[in-house]
């Protein structure tokens, strides 16, 4: 079944030039991209499924054996991430049609819309596949490219000011990234991960501790690390919401993917566990400091993403199995929490008019379907009981408690600081935004949901101000993190498998070399 | 043949100037250093490898023979930058359509949000209220719609 492997990469590849040939038939787009993603979907579970049942499954591409050809490798960190990032982006998807459809731009579509949103998939897929530093690399510059396009799109004044920010600290890391393979290469003569694995441990120590900077600088800039996340605030909020929701969801996660790859597999001696905690704790407290000055909805989403990633960095910092369990857990759990939030924030932009939290107010009698689609996932990241925030927290602090060193300790409290002040910001936006009265500039909608009375001009029209088909993706996601509370316990069984093998490290290297690296 | 001294300084350079490019505030320096800076680093990959002859079996030796990999890798390196630069000059394009210039501008929210801070006007100052943004009401009770 090994065949299975490339296709999460094919797929979305094929789907993209598809959709592109048919850049002038928008319905044939939508079907083309809403296939491409179930399938790849339906794809991501067998996988899981099969790495469950049989160990990590390994695909030589073109049939050129190991090391001398690029393996993609299938193991129980990368299919879990697989499956979770598929389904975040299929309803994303869902999400993007259904406000085209109800901004009528039928006449006038994107066309590179789902081309790119379909590349960008492609991108996340092979990063998680990957078992090549290079190819890795590739993954990278292809979601990459294709998320400079998503975050221009209409390249509008301010697209281009947030973007050109964007591209510009992307463009830094992917230098360094690169320069980094060079050097690894040079100093070892492959990038194959699992023979990488052997031969690190031959480096004189300074090299090696070199070498890991590099790559941990190269990827703390993709996942918004402290103090390397300054972009992230700056340029998300501009994008178009599905947008801003897809990248929150996934691409700062694949950053957070690559650190845990690396440092387990090729730098499992945990030299600079400690840097790594203070970086952990930094990130957080700064991040969610940030998120509380904020007075725009996204924004302050924006700073909370930057301010969770902390907690995932906890965990690989720890390097114990339960610290490692704990950062997959909360990797799957805020994939899906913030991408929802975003959504919800795109459909309170379309209800209110603005994500300003001083221009809007009521929302909460005015869309009291919306409240609730904001108020769990809120909730849920904020870590409030029994949702699967306080779950993937609760692991972690615990995996910290148990670390017991006094910079655990102070990771510890920094985290629940910030779980505290997460619920403060979220109850914030809650207060103003749903809570008080209604904002006289507030769109008003009449008994059919459709915009009556004052607007905002560039949303004018009998634009529906709540679309079924922008809200069922959206409940789609709250009810897929519920459900991740619901199957949190055979889901920390997983994750802890896949820790385990993550430390164990035999279970990959021997995946790709039956017979023990060359 | 062994990497020389030459090469270390040619990226020492590249990657220099690129850097100091990169620094700038106009797209198109930020371009010419990204690009500068993309040659560097391939120059510094190419020393990675072996180097020798041309990597064709039954042309020579095989312990001659120059590592070919470092070279595929600059191959799709090369096609990345391009693809980029050739993104960037749209984009710098554009804003000199858009904006008669180029340059790199400070983030509009940002500087607001200091700007309240400095004058304590934040969404945590004290009551203010003389300012046309209306204070948070914290309330859920109705109050008349202005």
């Amino acid at each position: 079944m090994t065949w299975l492997v490339p296709l999460p990469v094919v797929i979305p590849l094929l789907g993209a030039a598809l959709t592109l040939v048919m850049a002038r038939r928008p319905a044939a787009q939508r079907t083309v991209s809403l296939t491409a993603l179930t399938a790849t979907l339906a794809v991501a579970s067998m996988l899981l499924w099969l790495t469950v049942a049989d160990g990590p499954q390994v695909v030589a591409v073109g049939g050129w054996p190991p090391p001398l050809g690029i393996v993609l490798i299938a193991d129980k960190l990368a299919a879990l991430m697989l499956v979770v990032s598929t389904a975040v982006t299929l309803c994303v998807l869902v999400y993007s049609i259904g406000q085209g459809a109800a901004d009528g731009d039928e006449e006038t579509p994107l066309s590179v819309y789902h081309p790119t949103y379909l590349a960008l998939t492609a991108g996340v897929t092979n990063a998680f596949l990957s078992g090549d530093l290079f190819n890795l690399y590739v993954g990278f510059e292809v979601l990459l490219v294709a998320s400079y396009v998503l975050l221009t799109l209409g390249s509008t004044e301010n697209r281009i000011r947030a973007g050109t920010t964007y591209v510009v600290v992307s463009l830094l890391s992917s230098v360094i990234f690169l320069s980094a393979l060079g050097l690894v290469y040079a100093a070892t003569g492959t990038l194959n991960m699992a023979q990488l694995a052997g031969r690190f441990d031959a480096l004189p120590d300074n090299l090696r501790l070199l070498l890991q900077g590099m790559l941990l600088l190269a990827f703390g800039i993709k996942a918004a690390v402290f103090p390397l996340g300054a972009w992230l605030p700056d340029s998300y909020p501009t994008a178009p919401a599905p947008v801003t929701a897809v990248f929150a969801g996934l691409l700062t996660k694949v950053g957070v993917y690559a650190v845990i790859r690396t440092e387990t597999l090729l730098f499992p001696d945990g030299r600079i566990g400690d840097v790594l905690l203070v970086v952990s704790l930094l990130t957080m407290v700064v991040g969610i400091l940030g998120a509380v000055a904020q007075s725009d909805l996204k924004r302050l989403l924006s700073f909370t993403l930057i301010s969770h990633i902390g907690y995932m960095l906890f965990g690989v910092a720890l390097a114990t199995e339960a610290g490692l369990s704990g950062a997959i857990f909360y990797i799957a759990h805020h994939i899906t929490i913030q991408t929802t939030l975003f959504l919800a924030a795109g459909l309170v932009e379309r209800r209110g008019g603005s994500t300003a939290l001083d221009r809007l107010g009521g929302l909460g009698r005015l869309a009291p379907v919306l409240a609730i689609l904001f108020f769990i996932p809120a909730l849920n990241l904020a870590g409030i009981p029994p949702f699967s925030g306080f779950l993937g927290k609760l692991g972690l602090l615990q995996a910290g408690v148990d670390a017991s060193g006094p910079l655990a300790w102070a990771v510890v409290a920094g985290g629940v600081v910030t779980s505290l002040l997460t619920l403060y910001a979220i109850g914030r936006v809650w207060n103003l935004a749903f809570w008080r009265t209604p904002h006289p500039d507030m769109p008003v909608a009449d008994s059919a949901g459709n915009r009556s009375g004052v607007g905002t001009p560039d949303t004018e029209g009998s634009a529906v101000l709540l679309p079924r088909m922008m809200l069922a993706p959206t409940v789609a996601l709250v009810a897929f993190g519920i459900a991740l509370t619901v199957v949190a316990g055979p889901l920390f069984e997983l994750t802890a498998e896949a820790a385990g093998d993550l430390i164990e490290r035999t279970p990959y290297i021997e995946a790709v070399f039956p017979g023990g690296a060359p | 043949m062994t990497p020389n001294l030459v090469y270390v300084v040619v990226v020492g350079v590249l990657v220099g100037a690129g850097v100091s490019l990169l620094l700038e505030r106009t797209l198109t320096r930020i371009i010419i250093g990204v690009v500068l800076i993309g040659n560097g680093v391939n120059v510094l990959i190419l020393m990675g490898g072996a180097f020798g002859t041309p990597p064709i079996v039954g042309g020579g030796p095989d312990e001659d023979m120059s590592d070919p990999l470092p070279q595929a890798m600059i191959l799709t390196a090369i096609v990345i930058t391009l693809g980029i630069t050739a993104f960037l000059l749209a984009m710098a394009y554009r804003s000199w359509q858009l904006l008669g210039h180029d340059e790199v501008q400070d983030d509009d929210e940002d500087t607001r949000i200091i700007g309240l801070a400095e004058r304590d006007e934040g969404p945590h100052a004290k009551e203010s209220g003389d300012d046309d943004l209306p204070a948070p009401v914290y309330t859920c009770e109705p109050q008349e719609r202005r």
